[in-house]
């Protein structure tokens, strides 16, 4: 180790667990070093997993087929309705079917570039090696991906990628993909395997002597709050994109699970990474409550532009070829329009700040298909895009076969999330984080259709192996039964918090207050930040959460369906989310893909990362509700993927 | 901030406080709605306006608003997710309607699906039906490469057609009987029409379907589940169903040894 570039060292609070070896058959050889428990012991242990989108309902079904008990939650009133089902584009795989040059290592090699080189080289390596498996099992269980008229599976290149390695379903991968791990959990539910807890929120992670003891649900019908106790919890709670409030995500999407762990031990990772979208329609008026996606798949065939003037008036039809600028072709010859979604994004929104940005509201840029579909042929683009071409003109009451689509960028995943060694495992023992709700594998920006790949995984081909090396330490030792002080307490704390918001009595509605503290986040922890909108936002969130606290009015009672006080709750950890937030993109003295400080810039005007500092995850640790958190650095190395400056001219 | 085109409506509301109340309708006035904003986001205005004068929301579910998870309900005027063709309650926006407008919102009725509260309510027993049969049995780890099962392409569209099924339960609402034969199909001939489905093709078809009985009233050809239904899931996958059935009910005494 070299001192400049590593004057840091890395917290003795975070041991990642990554073995040493050969990264290309690192995973194969743990595989054989971690503990198994066998199969007539794998039912005397009980495993909660929280969420049933794409990572929960996997790992739920898997570890069920392993024969462990298992205790799935959801909040909404199927598994089915989790909001992986939403993803439009696409699952990546390092199948190389169509033989154009992909490989495990080249799907490791794009990740860890894409990410920006902040993610853990082992984990991603992991991640390309299982994604073939993915492929495999899904098409076992019946979901539809597209194919070609031999029969075969079809495959798509998506944003940023060179080689055609997405498969698809129509524009609906994710439901199909949600579909199947739903469909295999449906047989561990129906065989008894799977005990099945819906419209139960998870409100707390007990824990005793240091290690997990199980969750404190409440019943969303009954207002009834339970213990529940296991040898093992998984949190498969997805992202926290919702802080923004107005965001691609579904509105009960939320990071209280995640949260509600964090206050309980486990540290929070760079929660500053955000990806902000670039293919979303633009808000059209003040009472939005969400924003919706185009799969950036569109960007395949469809070519971004905006008037070389400012405030152009004309309809896209008016304004010749010339009097167009297709900014990013002009920029990036070599990727054009297919540039990764960071990049794709802040060029929009330099261009609309400038003033050129087009629609009633001029906040969007075009996305035009005119030379697609004349190339192509209307049907052709039809049987593509169909489905979203019509979603388009649904929402926006315009026909995007005879006008440009216009588009601006929302917020979409995020990247940062619970910390977790190679295991999985967060900073309390015998708690797990997958999926979305983790931080480990994207880095700082998350490449197209690599969501999907890294939620199916974790659940069905990671957490499975990694969690019996933790639970075979614990053969012979029972759960911690649920009348125990520890869950008593916690199902005191929790009561008491649903009284208490009852009881504050404000003036002014939990959606308020969430809509009034996304504001604050998108202007100022949004696609471009500086030092000073960064401790602006600091001051910002403080003073509004002091006055939601003093202010909201919840409605109703808490023994029956109250969706306000479910709301109350969510909102008032993504306000100590946003502090947080705030906090660690302002330390982040570096641009890095999703986070980009005004200050750390290339000439070009691209994120201009600073190695020497800050080549490390930030892992924050809790220190009750009135410290602040302390940081903890992970180091991270890069040993296969040279760093360098991404360049994407 | 007030628009010219914005419009104003009388919505009639379904309150319910609970399983057990006998419930009514409550009239509110919904003011200043922009012709841009989505059905959801007006009864969120509504809402909102209902907190400030100190009043309960109504209680309403949703979760994705882009039409593709399922949660939202809602009969508008008497019709499962409002007027419009091949659209989830969530993706209808208030163009559709003209000022002065009188608009009833009930919720989904059927008596397998009991109302919880105001417009929110259980659809609990669909998923009973998947869990009677609607995968197929493929422990994770044991599947093999997945180009070694070439699906011809009409078979392959044919399916992800039945798979498109949200599973919002709108063909129950909207059908006379309260029958699930829409929805039950979709899920049966996602698998049935498959190579992969063919193992298991005649236990599914029975089992789920007999669990779909238990809970849902019968098919009597009505359609109105396909004119209701926001994914436009065609009725042909019930006859397909109907087919399936009759002749599982005959391979499967067959594979007992019950030969007819």
């Amino acid at each position: 180790m070299t001192a400049t570039m590593n004057s840091r060292t890395t917290s003795p609070a975070l041991d990642s667990k990554v073995p040493e070896g050969d990264i290309a058959t690192l995973w194969e050889n743990h595989k054989f070093s971690m503990k198994l428990v066998n199969p007539s012991n794998k039912r005397k242990f009980t495993v909660i997993v929280v969420g049933t989108g794409l990572a929960g309902a996997s790992a739920a079904a898997t570890m069920a087929e392993l024969g462990y008990k298992v205790k799935a939650f959801t909040f909404h009133d199927s598994p089915r309705r989790a909001h992986s089902i939403a993803a439009q584009g696409g699952i990546n795989a390092a199948k190389n079917y169509p033989n154009d040059g992909d490989s495990v290592h080249r799907l490791f090699y794009d990740t860890v570039k894409g990410g920006d080189y902040r993610s853990r080289e082992a984990n991603v390596h992991r991640l390309a090696e299982v994604s073939v498996n993915i492929i495999d099992q899904c098409v076992a269980q019946g979901v539809p991906f597209a194919r070609d008229y031999g029969g075969l599976l079809d495959n798509r290149s998506f944003g940023g990628a060179q080689v055609s390695r997405t498969f698809y379903a129509r524009g609906q991968t994710g439901q199909q993909l949600l579909l199947g791990a739903y469909s295999a959990l449906n047989r561990q539910i129906a065989s008894g395997a799977v005990e099945m807890h819906n419209r139960k929120e998870m409100l707390d992670v007990v824990t005793k002597d240091g290690e997990t003891a199980g969750i404190i649900t409440r019943d969303l019908l009954t207002g009834e709050v339970e213990s529940h106790s296991a040898h093992a919890v998984v949190l498969a709670t997805g992202g926290y994109g919702n802080i923004y409030y107005l965001s691609t995500n579904a509105m009960m999407s939320n990071v209280t699970a995640a949260w509600r762990a964090h206050r309980r031990g486990a540290f929070f990772a760079n929660p500053c990474y955000t990806q902000i979208h670039p293919t979303c329609i633009p808000a059209s008026e003040d009472h939005q409550s969400k924003l919706t996606l185009m799969s950036e798949s569109l960007r395949n065939d469809g070519r971004i532009w905006v008037p070389n003037e400012f405030d152009d008036a004309r309809m896209a039809a008016d304004i010749p070829e010339a009097e167009r600028d297709y900014y990013l072709e002009r920029k990036y010859p070599a990727f054009g329009n297919l540039v990764p979604r960071d990049v794709a994004s802040r060029n929009a929104k330099t261009v609309v700040d400038e003033g050129r940005g087009v629609g009633p509201l001029k906040n969007g840029v075009f996305l035009d298909f005119k030379d697609a579909i004349a190339r192509d042929g209307l049907e052709t683009i039809k049987a593509k895009y169909g489905n979203l071409f019509d979603m388009y003109a649904n929402i926006t009451g315009e026909n995007p076969y005879e006008r440009p689509m216009r588009i601006y960028p929302a917020t979409h995943y995020t990247m940062g999330g619970l910390w977790v060694d190679y295991h999985l495992m967060t900073t309390i023992p015998g708690t797990y984080a997958v999926g979305e709700a983790n931080f480990s594998d994207h880095g700082a920006n998350r490449l197209g259709a690599s969501a999907l790949m890294q939620g199916l995984a974790d659940g069905y081909f990671v957490l499975p192996y990694t969690i019996g090396d933790y639970l075979a330490g614990k053969l012979g030792e029972g759960v911690v039964p649920t009348d125990d002080p520890v869950f008593k307490a916690a199902e005191a704390e929790v009561a008491d918090q649903t009284n208490m918001w009852l009881s504050v009595n404000g003036t002014k509605s939990p959606e308020h207050y969430h809509r009034e503290l996304g504001k604050i986040v998108w202007d100022r922890i949004g696609m471009a930040r500086d030092k000073n909108g960064l401790e602006k936002a600091q001051s910002e969130i403080a003073s509004l959460e002091d006055e939601f606290k003093k202010n909201v009015r919840v409605k109703g009672d808490a023994t029956s369906m109250n969706t306000e006080l479910e709301k109350v709750g969510r909102v008032a950890d993504f306000f100590e989310l946003a502090k947080l937030k705030a906090r660690d993109a302002l330390v982040r003295e570096e641009s890095c893909g999703g986070h980009f400080r005004v200050e750390s810039q290339t000439e070009e005007g691209e994120a201009l990362r600073d190695d020497e500092n800050f080549k490390h995850v930030a892992a924050w640790e809790w220190n009750g509700a009135d410290t602040e958190q302390t940081k903890h650095e992970e180091q991270l190395e890069f040993e296969h993927v040279a760093l360098s400056q991404r360049s994407y001219k | 901030m007030s628009d010219e085109n914005n419009i104003n409506l009388t919505l009639e509301v379904w309150r319910q406080n609970g399983p057990t109340d006998k419930g009514h309708f409550e009239t509110y006035e919904a003011k200043d709605i922009s012709p841009d904003s989505s059905f959801l986001e007006m009864l969120d205005v509504v809402n909102e306006r209902l907190i400030h004068d100190d009043k309960v929301p109504v209680t309403f579910e949703s979760d994705c608003r882009e039409g593709i998870c399922g949660t939202c309900s809602l009969m508008i005027n008497g019709q499962a997710h409002g007027p419009n063709k091949g659209q989830a309650t969530c993706q209808l926006h208030m163009r559709t309607f003209a000022d002065g407008d009188h608009i009833t919102i009930e919720p989904f009725r059927a008596s397998s699906f009991p109302v919880i509260k105001d417009l929110a309510v259980s659809r609990a027993a669909m998923d009973k039906i998947q869990q009677a049969g609607g995968f197929i049995s493929v422990a994770t780890g044991s599947a093999p490469d997945a180009n070694m099962i070439p699906v011809p392409k009409p078979a392959a569209d044919l399916a992800m057609d039945a798979a498109a099924c949200i599973g919002c339960g709108a063909c129950v609402a909207a059908c006379p009987n309260s029958a699930a034969q829409l929805f039950t199909s979709a899920k049966v001939q996602q698998f049935n029409l498959l190579p992969q489905g063919q193992p298991e093709r005649w236990e599914r078809t029975e089992n789920m379907v007999d669990t779909m009985e238990d809970f849902f009233g019968t098919c009597t050809n009505h359609g109105e589940c396909h004119e209701a239904c926001p994914k436009e899931i065609s009725l042909d996958f019930i006859a397909f169903m109907n087919r399936d059935y009759v002749k599982a009910k005959i391979k499967n005494r067959n594979l007992s040894g019950q030969s007819v």
